[in-house]
């Protein structure tokens, strides 16, 4: 087994300040040497290094609804994704690292209306390698999507809802989302599903400037360093480097 | 109508490696060069400390909004072409300095046998050895011809790197010294010595050491951050147009840029082209920008589009195989295999763009095919480009995709999983070709590029030979768990990211009969217009596509120059 040692993440400031990137030479030239000398002070380095304290803090302002108006449709979601990324042995899930209320954001924001994406009719079927023919936005396929969740929860089990089943009833009916075995309207249930799990995984991995991954816990189950300056000192090492993560906070702030 | 204005010496439209090369060659000899740029501004400053998986990897921050303008596709014509709706099998870049901002740096040379492929493969294995609908032809010039040319974009670009007996020859050495091992690549190599092949350095515009190209701008050296692919460098230490060519270009004063003004059509009256069309993305307004010479570097789908937008040339019919232009558009066959290892950890958050361990035994015709049914072949890497958490979560087959079960395996496979990818050069093939949509339509109301393109029997084979000469040098490598992963099992399909190496459309040849550009990138049919870029490679070779992209527009500007002398045809039309 890899013998782990902890080098400490260094921050874009630190980094600078500590002459490691003189050997780049870069430190006289314009952006970086502007980077240097704009910081005020440097007493607000990375205190949340480490900082494992759920719910403590102004992050917190920033777990409540912008996108889901109806609680209910939140509740559904919330417990889906708890299914798709659980808590378990390995670490917290996609509850304990928000990823529901990153989700909420995103649906909010560019990604919810596919921004970025052609939208321009006709649309047609097609076939699967021509890729995704969806005139349905991300936003109205969650909203469609939860609803249907709870509507299979409520048909198959004496009008439960969703996130009153057990984790084996609430397995079983996203594995008929799944299979495409769901009727919806504009999409197929195979590829809401797929949608729900590749939007749980941002939540669970992404910075936590979006607001999921929370406390960096997410990259923490991964050993996931996030974005460190520099790696020229481990680059050809035999053994495993493991190290507290920076985010985007650390460096911009 | 649109507005005109003064007119220009030369107006490259696009501004990234290609238009940047150009623009700095014509700049410096005394050209007055306009740059037109669909996309926004851009400087080394927007690319610190933007450490960020989702916006730039999964939300391609640095590539085509597709709300304004896509390709359809599809895989052959008994098919209705539908648009791209989502980024995936490919991204485009935009805004200054192109794709050459969030490429790689990978950074190879393509082999003499590419250039003069038809001809070696008849001599060497006769001429029943090329596919039916495989419509190979030489490209008009030949590696010794472009050599010198190679070797001036290493030098401007930097590129860390090492020979073996099994790459291309070169005239000198790399400027600058391979970049270091890692226990991966390492193994890699080892292995792949252990089976009696040739491994290598992988070539790297990510730099080794500080540097200072002949125009006298820096590049500095690689800190191993791991955010290259898709990103923009931290550091200055992956060589890109923003801090060469296009810095080396305004600085003689004679450069000008506009951005985002979006080239529609190429003016052109008895056979020369007058000028472009373009629109301001700021006002709105259509502009008439007349000039003397018109370069094209946009990219190879949009140089296509551009010129069957503008009339120029013969379109290509794949019924009767006459007309060039949108002829042989060709891709790469992605395969390899991935290996996990369950007693080893290695340290995959860190890596570059074009860190990696190559071998070229199996690309080109540097192994005999006589008994094989395919030609060409394509490069074995193991690159440790550094993986991100988002989009790396390797489970071993069969796993559930979500749940405990996959939480469990892909946390704990994370740093344990290596790839080897082979990149098998694509032919072209009759059918593969690009034109003009007759239903969608940009946010211009222009018709959007059409790809029809699928995978042919010689590339299915290519891959899946590619796909067990990993799997051999992977399972030499000691690896718990082997797979072979491929691309080209069934039909070509444009959502799984494969590469972003497309080419053709726009192909270079000895004749107008069977090409749209000579060896110059001059247009046969409009000689002061030149196309420039990955648009005219006649087919895709096996290796990454830049270096001979960034050679090409060097002998370009060379013809350039020489037409404003000596206006007309550089080169004897073979027809």
């Amino acid at each position: 087994m890899a013998d782990e040692k902890k080098p400490s993440g260094l921050t874009r400031r630190e980094f600078i300040k500590n002459g490691s990137f003189a050997v780049g030479g870069l430190i006289g030239g314009g952006l970086i040497g502007g980077m240097l000398f704009n910081s005020s002070s440097d007493t607000s380095t990375s205190t949340s290094n480490g900082d494992h304290n759920h719910g403590n803090g102004s992050n917190d302002y920033m777990e409540a609804r912008m996108f889901f108006k109806r609680q209910e449709d939140f509740r559904v979601l919330s417990a889906a994704v708890e299914r798709i990324f659980p808590e378990d042995e390995v670490g917290p899930g996609a509850i304990a690292l928000s990823v529901p209320y990153f989700i909420d954001r995103q649906l909010a924001g560019s990604w919810g209306f596919n921004a970025r994406e052609y939208m321009d009719g006709p649309f047609e079927e097609g076939e699967d390698t021509q890729g995704t023919q969806s005139a349905l936005l991300r936003r109205d396929a969650f909203l469609q999507g939860v609803r249907l969740i709870q509507k299979e929860a409520k048909a198959s089990h004496d009008g439960e809802n969703y996130f009153d089943l057990t984790e084996e009833q609430q397995d079983a009916i996203l594995e008929k989302f799944e299979a495409g075995d769901v009727e919806m309207n504009g999409m197929s249930s195979s590829q809401f599903f797929s949608l729900l799990r590749v939007a749980t995984l941002r939540g669970v991995y992404s910075d936590p400037v979006y607001g999921g991954n929370k406390n960096m816990d997410g990259w923490r189950m991964k050993k996931y360093p996030g974005g460190q300056m520099a790696y020229m000192d481990i680059i050809e090492d035999e053994e495993f480097h493991d190290m507290e993560p920076i985010s985007l906070h650390e460096h911009h702030n | 109508m649109a507005i005109e204005l003064p007119k220009k010496q030369a107006v490259v439209v696009g501004v990234g490696w290609a238009g940047g090369i150009v623009a700095a060659e014509l700049a410096k000899a005394g050209i007055e060069v306009l740059g037109l740029e669909r996309g926004a501004d851009r400087t080394p400053a927007d690319f610190i400390m933007q450490k960020d998986e989702m916006k730039y990897a999964l939300d391609h921050d640095l590539m085509q909004d597709l709300s304004k303008e896509t390709v359809s596709f599809r895989n052959d014509k008994d098919m209705t072409a539908l648009p791209m709706r989502q980024t995936g099998s490919f991204v485009l870049g935009t805004d200054l300095g192109g794709a050459g901002i969030h490429w790689n740096g990978q950074a190879p040379r393509f082999f003499p046998y590419d250039f003069e492929i038809r001809t070696h493969t008849i001599d060497r294995y006769g001429e029943d050895k090329i596919e039916e609908g495989i419509t190979l032809q030489d490209w008009g010039i030949t590696y010794d011809e472009l050599e010198p040319y190679y070797t001036k974009w290493e030098k401007t670009a930097g590129i860390s790197g090492e020979q073996n007996e099994m790459t291309p020859w070169m005239s000198e050495e790399y400027p600058t010294p391979p970049m270091k091992e890692t226990p991966a690549i390492r193994l890699f190599k080892d292995a792949s010595a252990e089976l009696g092949l040739h491994p290598h350095q992988r070539p790297s515009a990510n730099l080794s050491e500080n540097y200072t190209n002949p125009d006298g701008k820096t590049i500095y050296q690689c800190q191993f951050c791991s955010f290259c692919e898709r990103f923009g460098c931290d550091y200055q230490a992956k060589s890109d147009p923003l801090i060469t060519v296009i810095p080396t270009a305004v600085d003689t004063g004679n450069f000008e840029i506009k951005t985002h003004a979006n080239v529609r059509e190429v003016a052109h009256e008895d056979g020369k082209a007058v000028g472009v069309y373009y629109i301001d993305g700021n006002d709105g307004q259509q502009y008439y920008q007349p000039a003397d010479m018109v370069i094209l570097t946009t990219y190879v789908l949009n140089n296509t589009r551009l010129m069957l937008q503008s009339g120029i040339g013969q379109p290509y019919d794949p019924e009767t195989e006459e007309g060039v232009v949108g002829k042989h558009y060709c891709y790469q066959i992605m395969s390899g295999a991935q290996g996990m290892f369950e007693d080893k950890q290695f340290n995959l958050y860190a890596g570059a763009g074009a860190l990696g361990g190559g071998v070229e035994d199996y690309n080109g015709d540097n192994f005999d095919h006589s008994d094989l049914d395919f030609i060409h072949g394509g490069v074995l890497s193991l690159n440790q480009t550094g993986i991100r958490p988002i989009e790396t979560n390797p489970v071993p087959p069969d796993t559930k995709s979500w749940g405990s079960e996959f939480k469990k395996a892909s946390t704990h496979y994370f740093y344990r999983t290596l790839s080897i990818g082979s990149q098998g050069a694509s032919m072209p093939y009759r059918y593969n070709y690009l034109d003009l949509d007759p239903t969608y339509t940009d946010e211009n109301g222009d018709p959007l590029l059409r790809m029809t393109y699928n995978f042919t029997d010689q590339d299915r084979k290519l891959a899946a030979h590619q796909a067990e000469r990993s799997e051999e040098i992977m399972k030499q490598m000691g690896a718990d768990i082997v797979t072979q992963t491929n691309q080209a099992t069934g039909d070509y399909n444009i959502v799984p990211y494969q590469t972003t190496h497309n080419t053709g459309g726009t192909i270079m040849g000895a004749s107008s009969e069977t090409s749209v550009v000579n060896n110059y990138s001059q247009v046969w049919d409009c000689e002061n217009l030149f196309v420039v870029g990955a648009s005219t490679f006649t087919h895709n070779g096996g290796n990454n596509p830049t270096p001979t992209v960034g050679a090409l527009a060097y002998r370009a500007a060379e013809g350039m120059l020489e037409y404003f002398e000596n206006p007309g045809i550089l080169v004897e039309d073979e027809d």
